[in-house]
């Protein structure tokens, strides 16, 4: 399974992974680039599908003044680039019971008093590498509008990449997944069906049916399975 | 301007031209003997090929894919004549081995069941979080809604196994449900609902009932950082970068903890424990039969290696999840998961030419049949018509411009922003152009064998989620694989912790490993390859496509 197969010889770029020098295949992703330069990955590495948020990923082009931010499993590498992947984002984690918070901007503030300090400079935004509104979640924030916090933030991955660059040093992913548990607990309407769904089962309503179902023979099973109505779709 | 080359544009005008006759209208349902006989002639599993029977072990006979064998009979990384285990770094209740969705909620209810958080130690190869969990799109079953019960999950999930599945494992999986979806709610999991609360629920492949509960088209991440958090507020203590290479035992026979690797650091600790839950996940990495995978880095059976030295059985390990739509252009993401999702909201499969030639939502086994039927070439018993991308990859096109035309404009950006997201940062807009898909390896059907407390005949040993096997049968329908981490993670950890209450552990060992390589070399293994593999190497040029021998 691990030999290759180049069917067309590939187009290199030369890519500057910590400073160092390597030619690499053009259409790679920094990830892969990074893999096929020699390095066997530890750190900055995860889901490779642009889940988890481990590749967090600074850069620079020649002739550009910005740094860019990215993640390394989603970015295709460009001739000259140099590039640092963060292997950690320190950031301060405050614990609370889900069970006793309430639902407002004071929890928020209250964990989270740092978010007083947005300087509304939107650098947090234009380095999220999902392309959210992050700065507009910290105003949302800050207005005490929860359920705007969580459905700005839903697509975060915690990368961390905003929290590194904020000069206000807001822990913004921590104060993301706080407002979204406090309006997933709590402000979200409440799914009846679900609850009446719980109580018939510890009530025992379908014990019997499925005491069978356990009971049947593969024969018997098919024909139930055949016999089954689809919902449509 | 389009990414795609000229001649795949011109198959993409052969799908607009057919589109507006295929709206509305679906390729019929196979019937069961229609399904085994595609399965038959174009699953992988099917080629006898690709396994041997394993040559040691508890079982001994049982064919299972090479790569899995490879491991399976591979030499330990410890030594176990020199490892000192006199000094015990962790002494615990309750180890979990493995940081996903399972380990975790595994460890969070083993402290519900009354172990005290300093008495619990996750134990994790990556980061808490990252692994396959995390990295589901499209949903989680339950019955929860009333024209639906447990009993037609339990039937939708036993045919969609072949009736290989333990029915009492399903029947587990199908009871708890509702009340694992009502436990993520109450932790402030974001489901999606309609405003009088009423979840939005939609098909997956061989599903009858509308059971599949979402978060948008980020399911997998939204349950995980939810219970990923409930677990960092109730102080259960992680050890990252600390994979599992060997368990431990003691005189008694019980599992007792295990060894685990610093990765960093590049030493071991000594985890002594009273009782053990493996929630290691998956194989996708080793890239069985040499196809791309969706599965995270660290997915790579290390768990099956460790459960089968200490005697635990295996099963079903002879068959393999190919999700059926794996993304197959451009090369960047090839092989990663396009949610079913994408097909329960009406996009369909269809090929060169423009022609639907299989039901969108058959069972995946069965889907992933279908579409390798018609991208091989006739004389290898194909139609010959998928479309081959400029790097030798070949694929079918799903038909992704409809999900807007039936349900509206702005559907796909909203529940599938993912997906969508994933193709715009490659140049393609899926609500404008179909995308291109071939069937990319997901998820271990079988593994550890367990009974429905996640017991696994070990003393001291229990396990959950992808590393066990049973609940399943042959193949995992879409949406019981979070399910099963939930459920299964939750009564493993209960019934570990009433383990961990009464135990009591001996002097720790690695007399079973000595024991496992003396049967290793009776049976004349060769000293080649170790096993637990921990990471994938892709170094150099491996990076680049390896031979995806699919045609």
């Amino acid at each position: 399974m691990d030999e290759v197969q180049v069917k067309v010889k590939p187009e290199m770029v030369t890519v500057y992974i910590m400073g160092q020098a390597y030619q690499v295949p053009a259409g790679l992703t920094i990830l892969k680039a990074l893999e096929y330069a020699g390095f066997r990955l530890v750190r900055g590495v995860g889901c490779r599908g642009g889940f988890c948020g481990a590749c967090a990923t600074v850069y620079r082009l020649p002739g550009d003044y910005r740094l860019y931010a990215d993640l390394a499993c989603q970015t295709t590498v460009k001739d000259g680039m140099y590039l640092a992947i963060l292997p950690f984002t320190p950031a301060e984690r405050r614990p609370y019971d889900i069970r006793k918070v309430k639902p407002t901007g004071e929890t928020l503030l209250a964990l989270y008093p740092e978010l007083a300090r947005c300087v509304a400079c939107n650098t947090c935004t234009k380095s999220c590498p999902q392309r959210l509104e992050v700065m507009d979640a910290v105003q949302a924030a800050l207005r005490g509008d929860v359920a705007k916090v969580a459905e700005l933030t839903f697509d975060c991955l915690s990368c961390g990449l905003c929290t590194m660059r904020c000069p206000a040093e807001i822990p913004h992913y921590h104060v993301w997944q706080l407002a979204r548990r406090l309006y997933g607990a709590y402000l979200a309407p409440k799914a009846e069906h679900l609850h009446r769904r719980v109580r018939e089962i510890e009530e025992g309503k379908f014990k019997e049916e499925l005491d069978r179902l356990t009971s049947l023979t593969e024969e018997e099973l098919r024909e139930l399975y055949k016999a089954r109505e689809i919902e449509p779709e | 301007m389009s990414v795609y080359p000229d001649y795949m544009q011109e198959s993409i005008r052969r799908v607009e031209e057919t589109r507006p006759d295929r709206l509305g209208k679906n390729f019929p349902r196979l019937s069961l003997a229609e399904r085994e006989e595609l399965l038959r002639r174009y699953h992988p599993d099917y080629k006898p090929e690709g396994k041997r029977p394993l040559r040691v072990g508890a079982s001994f006979g049982e064919l299972v894919p090479h790569e899995v064998a490879d491991l399976l009979e591979a030499y330990p990384l410890v030594d176990p004549g020199k490892t000192d285990l006199s000094q015990v770094d962790y002494d615990v209740d309750v180890l979990v081995i493995g940081g996903g969705g399972a380990g975790t909620v595994a460890a969070i209810w083993a402290h519900y069941a009354g172990i005290p958080t300093d008495r619990i130690l996750i134990v994790t190869k990556l980061r808490h979080g990252d692994s396959n969990s995390i990295m589901a799109q499209g949903g989680i079953q339950a019955a929860t809604k009333p024209h639906d019960s447990p009993a037609i999950h339990f039937l939708d999930a036993i045919g969609g196994g072949h009736f290989t599945n333990d029915p009492k494992l399903v029947r587990a999986l199908v009871e708890d449900a509702p009340f694992i979806i009502k436990w993520h709610e109450e932790l402030g999991v974001m489901y999606d609902k309609e405003e009088d609360g009423t979840m939005i629920t939609i098909h997956g492949g061989g599903t009858s009932k509308k059971r599949m509960h979402s978060c948008k088209d980020y399911t997998g991440l939204e349950i995980m950082r939810v219970l990923r958090d409930e677990a960092r507020n109730l102080g259960i203590p992680v050890l990252e970068f600390h994979p599992a290479v060997e368990l431990l035992t003691d005189e008694f026979g019980q599992v007792a903890g295990a060894i685990v690797w610093n990765l960093e650091t590049e030493e071991y600790k000594i985890v002594r424990a009273k009782a053990t839950i493996l929630a290691t996940g998956g194989w996708g990495r080793l890239h069985i039969q040499g196809f791309p995978t969706t599965n995270h880095y660290g997915a790579t059976a290390d768990g099956l290696v460790l459960a089968y030295r200490v005697g635990a059985k295996l099963r079903d390990l002879d068959s393999v999840q190919y999700h059926p739509t794996g993304a197959a252009f451009p090369e960047q993401i090839v092989g990663l998961l396009i949610t079913e999702k994408v097909r329960g909201l009406g996009a369909q499969p269809v090929n060169a030419l423009g022609e639907l030639f299989v039901h969108p939502l058959e069972p995946r086994d069965v889907e992933s049949a279908a579409y390798i039927r018609e991208c091989l070439p006739p004389e290898k018993d194909g139609r010959g018509l998928g479309v081959v991308t400029p790097t030798g990859m070949v694929g079918i096109w799903l038909d992704t411009p409809m999900v807007d035309m039936i349900h509206g404009k702005g559907t796909f950006q909203r529940a599938l922003s993912s997906i969508y997201r994933m193709y715009i940062r490659f140049g393609i807009d899926p609500t404008k152009e179909p995308i291109l898909v071939y069937p990319t390896l997901h998820y271990q059907n079988g593994g550890v064998v367990i009974d429905e407390h996640g017991w696994t005949g070990i003393p001291g040993l229990f396990a959950a989620g992808e590393v066990e096997g049973g609940v399943h049968g042959k193949n995992r329908l879409m949406g019981n694989s979070l399910l099963d981490y939930n459920v299964f993670g939750r009564r493993a950890g209960q019934a570990a912790a009433e383990w961990a209450k009464k135990a009591r552990v001996g002097q720790l060992s690695l007399r079973h490993v000595e024991r496992f390589v003396e049967e290793l070399k009776r049976a004349g293994i060769p000293e080649t390859r170790r096993a637990p593999l921990l990471l994938p190497d892709y170094r150099g040029k491996k990076t680049l496509a390896r031979v995806v021998d699919l045609l």
